[in-house]
Parts: C-alpha cells; sequence; structure tokens
C-alpha cells in the first residue's frame, strides 16, 4: 500500500489521472450543486439565448434551444457514470459465471460457452450493440443491456484463462480430493484468485465503456432527449459545424478529458498491481 | 500437411462456425423481441392485410426454427431478402454502400500500422525519456477520445479553420471515375486520373485519420509494452555485445519478436474501426454503410439488419483469418511446426 | 592494491604447454590490458562500489580464466570490456582498459561499439535464450558477418558460416543455417554461438559461464570445441566462470575475483597446485561439488578472505625469457 502511494505520488500522469477522474465524479454527483442552471437538464427551452457563443453567465454557450450547455455536461457526466458502472455491475458477474463454468468443467459445458463467448466477441462491439438497439427501443435502459451485452464475454475469456490455470493448482486438487463440491470449488477456491486480475479490468474499462455508450447515443441509439448526454449532444451540434463551434467542441473534450482520466487512473493502477505481483 | 495450411483449414472452418453462431444470435434477437416486426417495419397506418402479406413473405407465422432455415437457405442463393427500407435487395444495397466503408477502413488501417508501431518502437527505444513521455500521453489522448470527437476536432482545425482539407464526401462533383472496385483510391488510378486520385485522397485523409487515432494509439501502447519486455531478453543484450547500433536493435531485433504478440490485438482494433466507422462516416458525410446501417436500424427493417451484421462479420472474420496467417507467416515456430528438425 | 607490481613480470608470460615457443618470440602487445578498474553504481540514495580496483591482462592467444562466485563482479568486468557497462546511466566507470594497445575508456561509444562483434565479442551463459528467436541461424550470421563487411553478401556470409559451423564439429551446416534456435539443441545452439562469435576473427573473446544451463556433458564436449576453436585462430580467451574443473581443463592463467578484488593470481597450474589465498584456498575445498557443476558455496564472509592479493610468479617454460 505504502508501495502503491509511492507510486502514484511519483507519477505526474497518475496525478492527472486521479484528479480528472475526481473531476468528472464530483460533477457528476453535484451537478445539482454546481450547475448554474439545474432546471436545464430537461426539456426547458429558452428562445431568447438560444444558441449563444460562450458568455457569462452560460461559459460553455448555449444549445439549440437556449440551455446552458456546462449544465448539462454536468448532468451528462451523471448519465455516463451511472451507465458505466451498471454496465460493469451486470457485464462482471456474468462474465465471471461463464468463464468459472467454463473453465472448471471439461467437456460440452466448456465448449458450448467458450464458442459462445467467441460468437459475441467475433461481431464488432459497436455493431453488436447498434443491432441490439436496432431490435430494442432506444431507451438509456436498453443501451445499459447492449453495452452489457458486448461487454460480458471480455470477463468470461479473463476468468477462463486464469481458472484454467488455477485448476491444476494444488489446492484446487486438495479441496476436490476432501470432497468439495464444484460449487465450492469454483467460489470459494478459484473465484478469489481471479479478483485482482477483474478488478483491474474494471477500473481499465470504465473509461472504455463512456466511450463506447457515447457512441451509440452519437448514433441516436442510447439515451434519449432530453436526458442530457454527451454522444448526442456531439450528434446535435454536428450539424451546425464550423459556426456553432461550441455545441460539438465542448461536449467532445468533455468526453475526452473524463476518459483520458480513467485513462491514466487505470494505467496507474495496473502498473501496482503488476508490479506487487 | 504444410502447418499453415492446416492453421488456415481449421481457422476457416472456426470462423465459418463462428458466422453461423452470428447469424443465429441475430436472428434469434430480430425474431424474439415483442411485438411484430412486420407491423413494426410497416408503422401503424399499414392495412392488416398488408401486414398480414408481410408476415407470410418473412416466414413469420412458421416456428422460429423453420423461419431460421428459409434464412440459411436464401442466403446459400446470396439472398438476404428485400430491404424494406429500400425496397431493394439487401446484397444490392450492401455492394453499393460497403466499397466507401471498406476503402475508409482500411486507409485508416494503414495509418494505423504506418504511424502506430514506429511509435511504439521509438517509444521503446528511449524508454523513460522524453520522447517515450510525450509518445505515452499522445498515444493515450488518442485511446481516450470516440473517433466522432476527433473527426469534429480534426475537421474544425484542418478543414474550416486551416482549409487544407475539404469537408465532406469521396470525391469533387469535377471528377466522374467509372466504378471498377468501388475504391476510389483504386478506381482513379485505374482511371489513369492523377488528378482525381490526389482529390480522393484529399477527401479520405482527415476521416481516415480520424478512425485511425485510437488504434494510432492503441497499436504505439501495445508495441511499446511488448518491446520493453522483449528489451529484457538475453538475446538483446547479446546483439549489444554484437556492437549493433542501437537503432539496428530497437528496428529489428527487438522490434521483430515484439510485433507477434502485437499483431493479434490489432487485428482486434481493426473490428473496432469497422464499428466506428459509422461514427466518422456520419460527420464527414462519407456515403459508407453508417448511414444505411443506422436507418435500417431506425426502422426496424430485420432483414438489412441482418445483412449488415453479417456481412460486417464476414468482413472481420476474413481479416483475423488474414491476421492469423500473418502471424504463422512471421512466428517460425508456427511455420515450421515444434520440435526439431526443419 | 598495487596493480603495477605485477605488470612487469606477466609480460609475454602466457600459460603451459606446447603452444609457447610460437606466441613468446615476438614483443607483443597484450590483446587486453585493465588497470585499476572500479566501478560504482549510483542508487537513488547510496553509491555501490562493486569493483575496488581491478588489473588484469591478457596476452595475444592466451587463454585466462576469472574466478569466482556470482556477485563477485566478474560478470560486469565483461560487459566493462565490451563498453556496454558504461551504456547504463547509473554506472561510474574508472580505470583504464588497453585493447591492443589502444585505450578504450578514450574511446567514443561509437568507436567502441565498432569494436565489439567485430574485434571482440562474448559468448554468452544461455546459448538458446541468447539467440534471437525470429530469425534463422543464417540470417543471425550473415547480421553478424555485416557488422565486419556491411557490404557482404548472404551467399558469402553463408559460405563462411557453414566453414567455422564444421570447425565447432556440425556436421550439416546448411541444415543448421536455415533453422531457427529453437529447432536446435542446446549444445547445438550453444556451438552456434561460440561459431558466431568467432565469425569476425575477434582478438579476444569473453565467454560469461559458457553452457551453465547445459547439462555436464554437452557442457565439457563444447568447451573442447571452443578450446580447439579458439587455438587454431589464435583468439585470446576471457573465461569467466564458477567451475574450478573446467577452468583448470582450459585457462593458462587464472585471477581469482572476491567481491570486487583480485585475491590471487598466477599461472594456472601454480595456481591449483599451490593455492595461498585464504578464499582460493575455500574455493578449493568446495571443488568436488564444483566440478559437478553446481555453484560454490562459500559464501561464509571470513576475514581471511579479504587479506591483500596473492601473485604467483610466472611458471619457468621450456622457451621462458621472463
Amino acid at each position: 500500500m505504502k508501495r502503491a502511494l509511492a507510486i502514484i505520488r511519483s507519477s505526474v500522469l497518475s496525478m492527472i489521472g486521479v484528479a480528472l477522474v475526481l473531476l468528472v465524479v464530483l460533477s457528476a454527483i453535484f451537478a445539482g450543486v454546481v450547475a448554474p442552471f439545474p432546471d436545464h437538464r430537461g426539456a426547458v427551452v429558452d428562445f431568447t439565448n438560444f444558441n449563444q457563443p460562450p458568455h457569462w453567465p452560460n461559459i460553455m454557450g448555449t444549445d439549440l434551444v437556449g440551455r446552458d450547455l456546462f449544465s448539462r455536461i454536468l448532468y451528462a457526466y451523471r448519465t455516463s457514470l451511472v451507465l458505466a458502472v451498471v454496465v460493469l455491475v451486470l457485464a462482471m458477474p456474468t462474465g465471471v459465471i461463464v468463464g468459472l463454468v467454463a473453465g472448471y468443467f471439461d467437456g460440452f459445458r466448456r465448449h458450448a460457452l467458450m464458442r459462445l463467448t467467441d460468437v459475441f466477441l467475433s461481431i464488432p462491439p459497436l455493431v453488436l450493440a447498434m443491432s441490439i438497439m436496432g431490435v430494442l427501443e432506444p431507451t438509456l435502459l436498453n443501451g445499459m443491456m447492449a453495452v452489457t451485452v458486448m461487454w460480458w464475454p471480455w470477463y468470461a475469456r479473463l476468468v477462463y484463462n486464469i481458472t484454467l490455470a488455477e485448476r491444476e493448482e494444488g489446492y484446487v486438487l486438495a479441496a476436490e480430493v476432501i470432497g468439495a463440491s464444484s460449487l465450492h470449488v469454483m467460489f470459494r477456491e478459484i473465484l478469489p484468485n481471479c479478483i485482482p486480475a477483474v478488478l483491474t479490468k474494471m477500473a481499465l474499462d470504465i473509461g472504455f465503456v463512456i466511450l463506447i455508450a457515447s457512441s451509440l447515443s452519437f448514433l441516436g441509439l442510447g439515451v434519449q432527449p432530453p436526458t442530457p448526454d454527451l454522444g448526442s449532444m456531439v450528434a446535435e451540434g454536428a450539424n451546425y459545424l464550423p459556426d456553432s463551434w461550441w455545441l460539438t467542441v465542448f461536449p467532445g473534450l468533455a468526453i475526452l478529458v473524463a476518459v483520458f482520466g480513467f485513462n491514466l487512473l487505470g494505467d496507474a493502477l495496473r502498473d501496482i498491481l503488476g508490479s506487487d505481483q | 500437411m504444410h502447418p499453415v495450411l492446416r492453421l488456415l483449414l481449421r481457422r476457416a472452418g472456426m470462423s465459418a462456425l463462428v458466422l453461423i453462431g452470428v447469424s443465429v444470435l441475430i436472428f434469434v434477437i430480430a425474431r424474439v423481441i415483442p411485438g411484430d416486426p412486420a407491423r413494426i417495419a410497416l408503422g401503424p397506418n399499414a392495412t392488416v392485410e398488408q401486414v398480414a402479406n408481410l408476415r407470410d413473405a418473412l416466414h413469420l407465422d412458421q416456428p422460429v426454427w423453420r423461419q431460421y432455415g428459409h434464412f440459411i437457405a436464401d442466403l446459400a442463393r446470396g439472398d438476404l431478402g428485400v430491404s424494406l427500407y429500400t425496397n431493394r435487395p439487401v446484397t444490392t444495397d450492401i455492394a453499393q454502400f460497403l466499397p466507401a466503408t471498406l476503402e475508409l477502413v482500411f486507409a485508416a488501417a494503414i495509418l494505423m500500422i504506418g504511424l502506430g508501431l514506429p511509435l511504439g518502437i521509438l517509444s521503446a527505444r528511449y524508454r523513460g525519456g522524453i520522447i517515450d513521455n510525450s509518445i505515452r500521453v499522445v498515444a493515450l489522448l488518442g485511446v481516450s477520445a470516440p473517433s466522432f470527437v476527433w473527426a469534429v476536432i480534426l475537421m474544425l482545425l484542418f478543414a474550416f479553420f486551416l482549409p487544407i482539407f475539404p469537408i465532406a464526401g469521396r470525391l469533387s462533383t469535377d471528377f466522374l471515375i467509372e466504378p471498377v472496385t468501388g475504391f476510389l483510391l483504386v478506381d482513379t488510378l485505374l482511371a489513369g486520373n492523377p488528378a482525381a486520385f490526389g482529390n480522393a485522397v484529399s477527401h479520405i485523409a482527415l476521416p481516415a485519420f480520424a478512425l485511425a487515432l485510437s488504434g494510432i494509439g492503441q497499436a504505439a501502447r501495445l508495441t511499446r509494452a511488448n518491446m520493453v519486455e522483449t528489451y529484457d531478453r538475453p538475446y538483446i543484450e547479446m546483439a549489444r555485445s554484437y556492437g549493433f547500433p542501437e537503432r539496428r536493435i530497437a528496428g529489428r531485433f527487438a522490434f521483430r519478436p515484439s510485433l507477434i504478440p502485437s499483431l493479434t490485438i490489432l487485428g482486434l482494433d481493426f473490428a473496432a474501426m469497422l464499428g466506428n466507422a459509422f461514427l466518422v462516416e456520419a460527420i464527414f458525410a462519407w456515403p459508407g454503410l453508417s448511414r444505411y446501417g443506422v436507418a435500417v436500424i431506425l426502422r426496424k427493417d430485420l432483414n438489412a439488419i441482418i445483412g449488415t451484421v453479417l456481412i460486417i462479420s464476414a468482413t472481420f472474420l476474413i481479416a483475423n483469418l488474414i491476421v492469423d496467417l500473418l502471424i504463422a507467416w512471421l512466428n517460425p515456430r508456427i511455420r515450421h511446426g515444434r520440435g526439431t528438425g526443419g | 592494491m598495487t596493480p603495477d607490481v605485477t605488470d612487469g613480470a606477466v609480460t609475454g608470460m602466457a600459460g603451459t604447454g606446447d603452444r609457447n615457443g610460437a606466441r613468446e618470440t615476438g614483443k607483443s602487445i597484450d590483446t587486453l590490458a585493465i588497470r585499476d578498474l572500479r566501478l560504482r553504481f549510483r542508487g537513488y540514495t547510496e553509491t555501490t562500489t562493486v569493483l575496488h580496483g581491478i588489473s588484469m591482462r591478457v596476452a595475444p592467444e592466451q587463454r585466462v580464466a576469472l574466478v569466482g562466485e556470482s556477485g563477485s563482479g566478474k560478470t560486469v568486468i565483461a560487459r566493462a570490456i565490451l563498453g556496454l557497462l558504461q551504456l547504463l546511466p547509473g554506472a561510474i566507470v574508472n580505470g583504464d582498459i588497453d585493447f591492443e594497445g589502444q585505450d578504450l575508456t578514450g574511446l567514443t561509444t561509437r568507436a567502441w561499439r565498432r569494436l565489439r562483434g567485430v574485434r571482440m565479442s562474448m559468448i554468452f551463459q544461455d546459448p538458446t535464450s541468447s539467440l534471437n528467436p525470429v530469425f534463422t541461424i543464417g540470417e543471425q550470421f550473415h547480421e553478424v558477418h555485416r557488422r565486419a563487411d556491411p557490404a557482404i553478401r548472404r551467399s558469402v556470409s553463408g559460405d563462411r558460416a557453414a566453414a567455422i559451423l564444421e570447425e565447432v564439429s556440425i556436421t550439416e551446416p546448411d541444415r543448421v543455417l536455415e533453422s531457427y534456435p529453437f529447432q536446435l539443441s542446446g549444445g547445438m545452439n550453444q556451438r552456434v554461438m561460440i561459431a558466431m562469435a568467432m565469425a569476425n576473427e575477434p582478438a579476444l573473446l569473453i565467454a560469461d559461464e559458457p553452457g551453465t544451463a547445459l547439462d555436464v556433458t554437452v557442457q565439457d564436449q563444447t568447451l573442447r570445441l571452443m578450446r580447439r576453436l579458439v587455438d587454431s585462430h589464435r583468439t585470446s580467451v576471457l573465461f569467466i566462470s564458477h567451475n574450478l574443473g573446467v577452468v583448470r581443463e582450459f585457462a593458462d592463467r587464472v585471477y581469482v575475483i572476491y567481491q570486487g578484488r583480485i585475491v590471487e593470481e598466477g599461472p594456472s597450474a601454480a595456481i591449483f597446485r599451490d593455492p595461498r589465498h585464504a578464499y582460493t584456498q575455500a574455493l578449493m575445498a568446495a571443488a568436488p561439488r564444483i566440478t559437478g557443476g553446481g555453484i560454490p558455496d562459500v559464501s561464509e564472509d571470513e576475514p581471511a578472505f579479504l587479506a591483500p592479493r596473492e601473485v604467483h610468479p610466472p611458471e619457468p617454460t621450456p622457451t621462458g625469457d621472463g
């Protein structure tokens, strides 16, 4: 732990990562307090002040119906973070269970599960999510489901590989010899050994989930108006380039800042866990 | 049998199985959802008779497995059905839009390899130094924004504020090029029209770069990581003891062994590009599969959705097959099989 | 700690056996002469001294062994001669390294690098992991040949490589040249590495515990091949080892190193007949295990081990001029 702190402190980049992540998370949590126009997160229309470049008090300008972009970006962070957390919380256990079962049992179960995983992995991720959204209604909930469906196979693959290695270890064989049930061996013996790798992957994944989800809503296949979302804000503004540049540039940079922060943090985390092992 | 040929056959067989799996998956998703696909497709204003006719045409009244049977039988004849959005065969639609998308993706892949690998090599060679740190930050930035954000930023910078590149499209209307391959970069050359080729290059530059940025970052990060590991191997010290210049050690003795593990991931990046092309096409009005794909998705055009997903997955599988072969070709262990005896 | 004491005595004195006659006649310059080589590593908080003033010399065609346990500093000496150590950011190297009469420490990094692989080369511990896994042996020979002759054609390089591989008793050199290291046995790779090190006819071959990774019989066999090769090419050898059995068989002259200091030096026969320094005696006592290929187990730090250096006088030779 001391060592971990030392590494983080020693690296300027990790510090920047921590700062950016804090900025994003705090914005999301305290959006209601910080945002100058909290009611602009919804379907507010102000035609006296629409499509204005950055000025006081709208420091990032206003959108096409006169809402404060800065306030909406803060609320959009909330959308993104909730979505990312929900996706990972759903995808991780699914993938972990599939990976455990496929890695622990030989024969049919393994082949069926791993081929299924391969099928999911061989569809370009965004296309898979798009086709799911294609048949479902584009809502925030369905968006989360679509991203979850494309995310769990990565955890299945990761846990599968660890399980394959661990099940040959002495402690697993010992548990089997004394007659422990498969469930016990899988969840009480093998699973704890997968947790560090799984947690690292989750940390690294937050940024990517935000990125993919914003891509979906950019295509109009995710979060729907009036819920503030960075991807759909960029899409909306893209038709008004270059004159209303603030409509796309600020939400775009907001995505960059958030994902960059999480990626810096994830890299630092991986270095720490990597050097501890 | 030659080991590479055996590998090719096994991978091709696997790919075929996966493609069947993909078709089942998409088919099931498409048919199992609540609601009547025919009604959804035709909209609320369609008559009961119209809906019944469409149900019949799509075999919707039969059990799902029989529907799938029809679908496969049609697929075997190269028939993906008719798009309800364009009223044309899905295969015709895809044949029209796919080349532009593929051209964009290939251009981006070339940029990814042509810029990402050298940046990774530079980063690894000067690891710990200022060059390394700059490249690492740039690479991480590259992977930290979706390609549509890069598209917007590049467009604002290099098409508006510095009007170097055109804003949208594949080719100025001044040029009329007979489509042969559907790849304008190839067709303009075939037509012997260098001016048109230059024009096509200037059109594809920004979208390809926007699409490639995350791949470039990924490739640089991966190459660096693998090479840093390779630098600890005894054969690098041996190369130094032979007085090879650091330049040659980086570019040859450390890079070549590191390339093999990088390639698999680069194959996956190519897959991501196939999807991300949709995002870039939307910004640059690139007449590829994107607009069609999004349109058919929003209209619940099932035949077109299944067709588009299948084609993209097939493209991806073929690309991965090529990557596997490339790895087999580069990795002597696979090319020559294991054990002794050459 | 006074390096100059032995200088006069050792010059021209080279080892034992029948090779002396031809070699001793000319007033030749030492292939390698190290004077007062010191090495420190700068750490975050403190500086660690690894070498406390090493002096040693290798005459032309002489086979010199540097013996000591791991951590004694023998491997860093080899790296320092090649100029590799000087490339490390934390290493502070002082002292003179004369190679064929030229002071290497005065050279630019570039000029020093140009000597490597051409005038001096090195053999590593583990042959299989020291050869690049993705290039054929033939490609690697070609790279090495191009160090001396950048324009050399692949076919010429192949012929030369095949010839030198035959000298290390490789019967099908062409098949080996087309192979990758993983397709060959460890013993085979060892011979390849020896042949490769000799490819450009270097004046000095440094062998860092060659073959320790191999089993004893293979090790023995390849060492005999190496000896034959350096004899016929009249190459000087600096042989680094902890294996006294091998050293006794191979070396003309022995330097015993302990904790960064030379504790005893002299002709091989003299040292084995009459080990004088407490540390050498301890090493010899551990010898039965050592000849089995094991790592000497004399790690107990005894005050006597820190006693001053013992220098054996030159052995009288048939044509002796010392």
